[in-house]
């Protein structure tokens, strides 16, 4: 099985050793093969795929300049709308729904050329850590097919890690690209706050949900993101600042850059086998010249109480659209408020009712100022510990997760201590800052470890640089 | 304990959502476990501490910016129409609300 890469399918175009449409029935076919065991895709797009593979092939044929992403197989979480592909959220409640509009970051995808293969499995409206919670059963993990493939963005890590797309676009609210990413053993990366629009996205906490790439290495992520990033008029939170050459960028050295090591990060909790392999890639980075700090952030311990707080308080308010009227599942009754009930009852699963309850709580009457108001004064101190750490060091490096792949079935019982495995990832979610997670070994050779660099906002060239040097030093081998 | 099981309800209504008996106890025992470990926050004094409303500081956000206030025909009504449970275009039906 050939391992596609961007520049692989871009000369292998030029060069017709093979044809988009060709390609494309090609990871079909690795759908059609290996889906049934890993149920990372939900809907195939194959009409949508083939008129876009015949486009590149046109332009191919009349030696026209390719865009940067010509012919590359990609698939999309569940939870970003394609216009005339059914798009579920994972939730029954939009098991037929068919957005009529494509968001923004799936129509910079298809200007550059990409062709969509179809949508993937994902925890119900991206609320989970282990893409259990989604209506339409859980995804294996291609490493590990008795293990999790981490979530919410399961499906997106897990058919990227098996061949069956070249890259993906995941959704990261607290950490649903990094620890999937993560658990899957290959490279995932939320930008800034602001970076990427959010327009088509279907909302679960507004001020925290962000899109981001999954790819086989650095440079892809990289590619994929300067195709999504950018200001778009349809988000009024995507940032006006301009969108460096990542590529070009990430090829500079890092000899001297200061990295911090966050004490915080290495407590009690981590997995042994999870500890050896992130103090082996730090090992990667002293190699590589970088300086090593330790360094001190304080309200880390924190950072899941005042997140479970705020993305469920924003969940709470984001889904009450969710009413039976305007689309997704009805269920009938004489009255309108039985009917509002039954069918937010009957639609959505427990993790999503579990948040929908806490949130509303977190904001009713008598309790905002303890909860919702306190989680929001929490979150700016977690943002002022990024921005004296960044006045120190440029990246700050961390464990993406505190275990590797657990396996199915292992965790649903409790969810508080599913929260607390979120540890590492939810504080970058709350500062706004950009995220990746790079591979850094396996576990007796079997289960991926990450490790994750954040960066400033909107320092995203810094930790693709660093991720990349990583990368091609061994750092995947450690 | 720091919620109830008619806590528990008030808040289910406030959602306009179904519980079941089962749930609804489920759902009590596990939001008391979380907001208890929520509790920790309170080890915080944030008395000075101005809560972040949002996360992109004003130079790096269009959101200072107004825009105008202009119509932008989209023609999708009847597609949106098809997703509807029970549409009679170019409404949206729903149970009756109003007696007369």
């Amino acid at each position: 099985m050939t391992n596609w890469t961007i520049d692989g399918v871009k000369e292998a175009l030029a060069a017709k050793k093979i044809s988009a449409r060709e390609l494309t029935s090609e990871f079909y076919k690795r759908i059609g093969e290996r889906n049934p065991e890993l149920n990372a895709y939900l809907t195939l797009s194959e009409e949508r795929a083939y008129a876009q593979a015949d486009r590149t092939d046109a332009l191919v044929a009349s030696r026209k300049t390719l865009p940067p992403l010509a012919g590359v197989p990609i698939a999309i979480k569940d939870v970003i709308s394609t216009r005339g592909v059914r798009t579920t959220c994972g939730s029954k409640i939009l098991e037929n729904y068919v957005p009529p509009y494509d968001a923004t970051a799936v129509e910079r995808l298809e200007a550059a050329g990409a062709v969509i293969l179809g949508k993937t499995n994902c925890d119900e409206f991206a609320m989970g850590s282990s893409n259990e919670n989604s209506a339409y059963g859980p995804v294996r993990n291609p490493e590990a097919l008795d293990r999790v493939p981490g979530g919410s963005s399961g499906g997106s890590a897990a058919a990227v890690a098996a061949g069956l797309a070249v890259a993906s676009l995941g959704t990261d609210t607290g950490g649903s690209i990094r620890q999937p990413g993560s658990f899957c053993g290959i490279p995932a990366m939320m930008g800034s706050y602001g970076r990427v629009s959010r327009y088509g996205l279907i909302a679960f906490a507004s001020s925290l949900d962000r899109i981001g790439p999954f790819a086989t290495n650095a440079r892809d992520v990289a590619a994929v993101l300067g195709v999504i990033a950018g200001r778009d008029a349809n988000d009024s939170t995507s940032t006006t600042a301009t969108v460096p050459d990542y590529r070009a960028a990430m090829e500079k050295p890092v000899k001297g850059l200061r990295v911090g090591i966050p004490k915080e990060y290495f407590g009690e909790g981590m997995d042994d086998g999870v500890r050896k392999k992130i103090q082996a890639g730090i090992e990667i980075l002293k190699k590589l010249g970088c300086e090593l700090r330790e360094i001190q952030m304080a309200h880390t311990d924190y950072a899941i109480a005042t997140y479970y707080i705020i993305a469920t308080a924003e969940a709470s308010s984001n889904l009450a659209r969710y009413d039976g009227v305007r689309y997704g599942l009805r269920v009938e009754d004489d009255s309108l408020l039985a009917m509002y009930r039954k069918t937010r009852g009957a639609g959505f699963g427990a993790e999503v009712k579990r948040r929908i309850v806490l949130g509303t709580y977190v904001l009713s009457a008598g309790y905002y100022d303890a909860y919702y108001l306190k989680g929001q004064k929490v979150r700016a101190l977690i943002a002022q510990d990024f921005r004296d750490a960044f006045t120190k060091v440029d990246v700050i490096v961390t464990p993406t997760s505190p275990v590797p792949a657990f396996k199915l079935g292992e965790r649903t019982d409790d969810p508080l201590q599913m929260y607390l495995a979120d540890i590492y990832t939810v504080t970058g979610s709350l500062a706004g800052v950009p995220g990746i997670s790079v591979p850094c070994g396996k576990i007796c050779g079997k289960l991926p470890v990450g490790l994750q660099i954040f960066g400033p906002a909107f320092g995203e060239a810094k930790v693709l640089r660093l991720a990349h040097a990583f990368e091609q030093t061994g750092g995947a081998s450690v | 304990m720091k919620i109830t099981r008619a806590d528990v309800e008030r808040v289910a209504e406030l959602a306009y959502l179904d519980l079941s008996e089962a749930e609804l106890e489920m759902y009590r025992t596990q939001i008391d476990e979380i907001l208890e470990y929520i509790g920790k926050l309170n080890e915080l004094d944030t008395a000075g501490v101005e809560p972040m409303a949002q996360v992109l500081a004003d130079d790096q956000s269009a959101d200072a910016t107004l825009r105008e206030d202009v119509v932008v025909p989209c023609n999708v009504a009847n597609e949106i129409l098809k997703q509807a449970p029970d549409p009679e275009a170019p409404y949206f039906r729903v149970p009756k609300v109003i007696e007369r």
